[in-house]
């Protein structure tokens, strides 16, 4: 039984480069959805998987089981042991890599057109089948446990940790996926069967597919690839306010520089006044070296190498974060600086010059990102995940240009609150009160 | 947030695959401009962007003594005023013509680009080629920058016990040449760098002779030639450009070991470091061999000779690898790294990979895993072709590292050519204790010994 859609195809023109990404989008006969992008410049082919859940799945008591099983898919499957699997995978000349987030665990690869199959039968192998030897097991949670004890000694690592905790109580945000020292030790392999057959399904699941292939093509990989694992995945759990309030937090740490990681609650990225705060984000300190942050800490006062700030849309809560990092003696006034800009911003707004350079970069900016296989891949699967459709590739410069400096200037007051800006310092700062 | 960056070659514990196998010739278009200026066109029509790099032939090893840190702070105040141009408009104006631009410094080289429409090409070179005569620097750009390069050391090595290590080891490894000096500069020389240091380090090196132009993307020679013809070859050469060498090495007669003690060290481990030759023009053979032997001895946790030995066949090591970059203009290193095993103490871990070493020298190499790493160097030279900045960036490192366009276009297949002889007589070359730096890094110095 042969069901096969092809779905619009879109080709994007515009801001200042134009790109011609022509998406289609696929039904696969067993009734996976996919995006694809036929290219044929070059002979290999990039495939991105997203699966819904991740390590917010963990069961209770049993935190970093979905981390550990992920780093586990490479360590063996059906017959091959790690060794004679890495072998397999090694005479292909494939790059299979395994990941688990929060909210999602990925797959990604990137084969020869000549090796197709062969790939894709290798890595469908390590998802449905892998064995999760003792061996394997105990060598990966080795890795896994000293992971866990350089990230105690690198503050930024203990800033994360610190802020998240505070901030999600009762969530598992508020905790690392690769869980503690205790949890890890104490994971069986029927904890890892159980995060497997959690967490590795086709419930909620994103795909694409780009390079030497057609859509037809690419639909049978990836039946091959995803058709065979299970569609029922566990309910994932709800979502959560952010809930800490203004305020300082140092974790004393001996080293020279001390690193800062601060926020407040944010905007969901399906709310309409979105746009308007990715603009407001990049004029404040969205990482381009034009940010009022970026000018006011770096250029004019030389307090940093580096300051940034970001929308974080979760897919369960939402922040707006930056980071920066001083010397001990300085890092008072590179908060201070931070706050005055955050209220001026709310206050004062941004300028038109401000509005009009930052959409002038937004839109120029964007088309550059499609510039290779492997990007293309990722930017299709990342749009699926949080709900966009093909046609936002060709409409997502329109809603940049839309956002108006009233509109802006709103969202800078109603969204950015000094007051409610939590900085957690890692290191030995000077002269600061903590609360 | 990497904007002027300081790219540590060496502080790598593994190789990156760079380079490999030909697939297809990439579209390589080279010629001089009459000042000597050397220009280098890649074809990608896939997408409408082009990337503009100017490589300059000189890095932190070619600073003079006292000013470390100058070729790196120069980078940064590259982007202050010009004649023309305000401080910080040129990213600005990169930026409002919806591109991203960044610098990066190494030892060999300091390299500035732009990522943009193809069409803004123009434009992008109006503002590189003023910024090769025409900075105007102010004594507050000075004082300003300089406590930004400081706390970019302070975020890149004092707060990383392993790069403080990695210092020592190299100032340990070089005992003559620069290459033993860190690219970001010491702590002490660094604050006191003046204007003055940069200006004559600017005055000299920063001239058309000196130079490399990339540009790679979405266009054709006969434009780019027009255009650096009417921006970069009315820059006039300068007379006084130095040829370039550098202090050499003696003799290494002597093994060298240290152990760096650090609490904010989480896992103990060792490095070896041994001097090993670079590519050469005209003659890679040797460095190609040498690819191939850090992917035989420490390429995969699971299918190297060091993973096999002292991860699979005994419980000696939590990781192991080993590394090795043929880029370099002067002779660079060869490093092995361990990290132990819980319970295992840094000597039984040391002695084993010595012995897992010595049995490699005698057991040889393994044919399947040569043709394994032989099938993933030619794919990876596939892969390698999806990213037209890679390219870009493989031939402005070459050319400041003294190769040709030939070198660099020879290299794939000379690697699909290597043999396990070739490896094997390469291993020999480059395992002599004598020329070797052990390094201990470690929590806690009476707990580790």
């Amino acid at each position: 039984m042969r069901r096969f859609i092809l779905g619009i195809c879109l080709v994007f023109a515009g801001g200042i480069a134009s790109a011609a990404v022509e998406i289609q989008t696929i039904t696969t006969p067993e009734g996976i959805d996919a995006w694809v992008v036929e290219e044929r410049s070059l002979p290999f082919i990039a495939m991105e998987v997203r699966m819904e859940g991740g390590a917010n799945l963990d069961r209770p008591g049993k935190r970093g089981a979905v981390n550990l099983m992920m780093a586990l898919l490479e360590e063996g499957s059906a017959d091959m042991d790690a060794r004679e699997f890495q072998e397999a995978r090694e005479s292909l000349a494939a790059s299979f890599t395994f990941r688990a987030y929060d909210d999602t665990v990925t797959v990604s690869t990137r084969f020869l057109t000549e090796k197709s199959d062969e790939a894709i039968a290798l890595l469908r192998q390590a998802l449905v089948e892998p064995r999760f030897d003792p061996d394997a097991i105990e060598r990966v949670r080795a890795q896994v446990l000293a992971g866990i004890e350089a990230d105690a000694k690198n503050p930024s690592r203990i800033a994360g940790d610190t802020f998240y905790a505070m901030a999600f109580p009762d969530h598992p945000y508020g905790s690392d996926m690769d869980g503690t020292a205790e949890t890890v030790a104490a994971l069986t392999r029927d904890d890892l069967l159980q995060a497997h057959r959690d967490t590795v399904t086709r419930a909620a699941i994103h795909v694409s597919v780009v390079g030497d292939v057609n859509s037809e093509e690419a639909a049978r990989l990836v039946d091959m690839l995803l058709a065979d694992l299970p569609a029922e995945a566990p309910e994932q759990p709800g979502h959560v306010e952010f809930g800490l309030e203004g305020g300082v937090t140092v974790v004393d740490f001996p080293t020279p520089q001390s690193v800062a990681l601060f926020g407040h609650d944010g905007i969901e990225r399906d709310h309409p006044d979105f746009f308007a705060a990715y603009v407001l984000n990049h004029i404040l300190g969205g990482g381009s070296f034009e940010s009022r942050l970026m000018n006011e800490v770096r250029e004019k006062r030389g307090l940093t190498y580096g300051i940034s700030t970001f929308l974080v849309p979760r897919e369960r809560t939402e922040m707006v974060l930056g980071q920066v990092a001083s010397s001990n003696d300085r890092i008072a006034e590179a908060i201070e600086v931070i706050r005055a800009e955050w209220s001026r911003i709310a206050e004062d707004g941004v300028t038109q010059d401000e509005l009009d350079a930052a959409k002038t970069f937004i839109t120029g900016e964007y088309p550059l990102r499609f510039d290779g296989n492997g990007p293309i891949a990722d930017i299709m699967v990342g749009m699926q995940q949080v709900g966009l459709s093909p046609e936002y590739v060709v409409n997502r410069n329109d809603f940049i240009e839309a956002v108006t400096l009233e509109e802006i200037n709103r969202v800078a007051a109603e969204l950015l609150d000094a007051d409610a800006l939590h900085f957690v310092i890692v290191g030995q700062p000077e002269g600061l009160e903590t609360n | 947030m990497t904007r002027p960056l300081a790219l540590f070659l060496t502080a790598a514990l593994l190789v990156v695959l760079r380079l490999a196998p030909a697939y297809a010739a990439e579209q390589v278009t080279t010629f001089t401009l009459d000042n000597g200026m050397d220009v280098v066109v890649i074809e990608d029509h896939r997408a409408p962007v082009v990337v503009h790099m100017v490589w300059y032939r000189t890095g932190s090893a070619d600073e003079p003594p006292g000013v470390s840190g100058v070729a790196h702070f120069l980078e940064h105040l590259l982007f202050k005023a010009t004649d023309t141009l305000e401080a910080g408009e040129f990213s600005a104006t990169v930026a409002a013509n919806g591109g991203t631009d960044n610098a990066f410094t190494s030892y060999d080289y300091t390299a500035y680009f732009q990522r943009v429409a193809a069409d803004r090409l123009p434009l992008m070179m109006r503002m590189e080629s003023d910024r090769m005569n025409n900075l105007r620097l102010t004594p507050e750009d000075i004082e300003t920058e300089r406590q930004v390069i400081i706390e970019e050391r302070n975020q890149r090595t004092e707060n990383s016990p392993g790069a403080l290590a990695g210092e020592q080891i190299n100032a340990a490894q070089f005992l003559n040449h620069r290459y033993g000096t860190p690219i970001i500069g010491w702590m002490h020389e660094m604050e006191q760098l003046q204007m003055q240091d940069t200006l004559d380090f600017y005055d000299l090196y920063y001239s058309p002779n000196n130079a490399i132009l990339v540009v790679a993307g979405d266009v054709y020679p006969d434009e780019v030639r027009a255009l650096a013809e009417e921006y970069y070859g009315v820059i006039p050469a300068e007379p006084n450009l130095p040829d370039r060498v550098r202090p050499a090495e003696p003799p290494q007669r002597a093994e060298r070991r240290l152990i760096y003690e650090d609490q904010r060290v989480a896992q103990d481990y060792l490095s070896r470091s041994y001097l090993a030759p670079e590519r050469d023009p005209g003659n890679q053979e040797t460095a190609a061999a040498l690819v191939y032997l850090a992917e035989v001895l420490g390429g995969s946790s699971f299918t190297s000779v060091l993973g096999t030995k002292l991860t699979f066949e005994s419980d000696i090591a939590l990781f192991s690898g080993a590394g090795y970059s043929g880029s370099s203009l002067d002779d660079t290193t060869f490093r092995i790294t361990v990290v132990p095993a819980e319970g295992v103490s840094l000597q039984e871990a040391e002695d084993a990979m010595d012995r897992a070493i010595a049995e490699f020298m005698e057991e040889g190499v393994d044919e399947d895993q040569l043709e394994r790493i032989r099938t993933q160097l030619y794919a990876s030279e596939i892969y390698a072709r999806d990213d037209v900045s890679t390219l870009a960036r493989r031939y402005g490192a070459a050319l400041a590292q003294s190769l040709t366009v030939e070198d660099v276009q020879a290299w794939p297949d000379i690697l699909q050519q290597v043999t396990a002889d070739d490896i094997m007589a390469a291993a020999e070359l480059v395992f002599d204790r004598n020329q070797s730096v052990t390094a201990w890094i470690v929590n806690n110095r009476e707990e580790a010994l």
